[in-house]
């Protein structure tokens, strides 16, 4: 149900996105900017061009501390924590017991390390959030949670946006992707990831909220930057293959199903000690029923979520979780789930959209290639 | 001038004599957003007033265009295959989805003249 303007929740940079001209939609009980006067089109195009400033303050960040935290936390996801060197950022999931996904999130080592006291960084989905903080308290109580609701999050994606940055903050130009560092700004301390979720180079940067419109501004100013809504970073996430919670996965997929095994090393493949890790071992050695792959559709018609996909003959194997018209390609993209008999690449399937059948193929994805930074 | 009527949904019908020319508003394409893609009837297709006309997408989601009046397609707006985002430059002109000979001319009066739809945008906020 739709939350009435009044109860929803702010970001920091909820008055810098009404004198923007944003137009603005509940998302996760935010009143987030959906496009600006740009629009959606232009917004994607000039996030792949030049360089998109995302208002992502929504999400939930917090730090867990403790002794061993990284091992601690590695019994509620598949992914090697242990392994991660200081300053470094992990990709990975909350299970269930059945391996199905909580909740996907980020993990960097701030500092610490095995057999001492170590600080981990959290980003979860703002969906999500209050779940996540209740598990992580209730199955990890001997480590200190601070959830950081005073922190802006801003991300600035695209080809132009390590020297945009290096405008307002310098000296961040060759910091490896998937890495975090601490900058100083006004006095105060910003946490830069260098990550994202366009498939583009650049950041996602941890803001104290009385400072967040300022710093935002301040890039803003920049002619190679411009605002960029919750619209366009849909379609970018979609063109680069990555998965929105609550579509492309939830507690009804496993991140062996999702794709996602790369984010699983051998060693925790081997060891397990996480939840679902039987039913997530046996899909990695036999190959799951059902894959994740990205579908194009042939025609101009987009394919939307909950679109049933049939093979030629007309039988059902699956459904699209994500789809719609993916401005860079210039024309409609998709991903879903079919039977993996039918996941491969180049298969021909046809979608049923308003009782008409369109013809698609199984593609690879991302549709878009990723331009992350790996060192100049 | 021509005699343009509009619907709560934002659909207008300009008359071409017993021919219905049928788009969406300005207002409409406003809210819509860039248009990707507009989904037409066949030709000689039936179509009743309140009934599925078209579906016209944004990048963001499908949204249906009803017909304001009964009556047969005579004709559909193939240039927005190649060119959805008309629908957006010229949404009142050339962005126009659909023609229909009206079955009976009298459903007009239960639509919308110029003031009285440019009050109920108004009040929409």
């Amino acid at each position: 149900m739709a939350e009435t303007a009044a109860s929803l929740q702010h970001t920091p940079l909820h008055a810098l996105h009404l004198r923007l001209g944003a137009k603005m939609a509940e998302f996760a009980g935010y009143d987030m900017p959906i496009q600006y006067p740009t629009g959606i089109l232009q917004e994607h195009l000039h996030t792949r061009a030049a360089a998109g400033l995302f208002d992502v303050s929504h999400m939930g960040q917090a730090t867990l501390v403790g002794l061993d935290a990284a091992a601690k936390l590695e019994r509620l996801v598949p992914g090697d924590l242990a392994a991660l060197a200081e300053g470094r950022i992990r990709y990975t999931q909350f299970l269930d017991a059945n391996g199905g996904i909580l909740d996907d999130l980020m993990v960097t080592r701030v500092s610490g390390a095995a057999g001492g006291v170590e600080t981990l960084f959290l980003v979860v989905n703002a969906g999500c959030k209050t779940q996540d903080f209740a598990l992580l308290a209730q199955a990890l109580p001997d480590l200190k949670l601070t959830i950081l609701a005073d922190r802006a999050l801003i991300a600035l994606q695209g080809p132009a946006a390590a020297e945009a940055l290096a405008k307002v903050l310098p000296g961040l130009t060759t910091q490896p992707f998937m890495s975090m560092r601490d900058a100083t700004w006004r006095g105060q301390t910003l946490h830069v990831s260098r990550s994202g979720y366009t498939g583009e180079d650049g950041y996602e940067i941890s803001v104290p909220d009385g400072l967040a419109e300022a710093f935002a501004e301040a890039l803003l100013a920049l002619p190679e930057v411009k605002p960029v809504g919750l619209g366009a970073r849909d379609s970018l996430r979609l063109e680069g293959g990555l998965c929105l919670y609550g579509h492309d996965i939830d507690r009804t997929t496993t991140p062996v199903e999702a794709g996602l095994i790369w984010s699983i090393s051998r060693r925790r493949r081997q060891e397990g000690g996480f939840p679902g890790d039987e039913r997530v071992r046996l899909q990695i050695a036999h190959g799951p029923s059902r894959k994740r792959v990205g579908i194009k559709p042939e025609g101009k018609a987009p394919a939307r979520e909950g679109t049933d996909i049939h093979t030629v003959g007309g039988e059902l194997i699956g459904k699209i979780t994500s789809g719609g018209y993916g401005p860079s390609v210039g024309g409609p993209v998709a991903m879903g789930y079919v039977e993996a008999d039918h996941a491969a690449p180049d298969t021909p399937v046809t979608l049923m959209v308003r009782g008409k059948p369109l013809p698609a193929r199984v593609v690879a994805l991302p549709f878009v290639p990723a331009r992350f930074y790996r060192g100049s | 001038m021509a005699d343009v009527r509009y619907t709560k949904d934002h659909e207008y019908v300009r008359l071409e004599g017993d021919v219905a020319v049928v788009g969406i508003t300005d207002y409409a394409q406003s809210q819509l957003g860039d248009v990707v893609f507009v989904d037409l009837p066949a030709v000689g297709k039936k179509v009743a007033k309140g009934g599925e006309a078209a579906v016209v997408e944004s990048v963001k989601a499908a949204s249906e265009v009803y017909a304001p009046v009964s009556g047969e397609i005579v004709a559909v707006n193939d240039a927005l295959s190649d060119a959805p985002a008309t629908v957006n430059e010229d949404a009142a002109g050339a962005g126009w989805f659909v023609k229909i000979r009206m079955a009976d001319k009298g459903e007009l009066g239960a639509l919308m003249d110029q003031a009285a739809y440019d009050a109920y945008v108004a009040g929409l906020g």
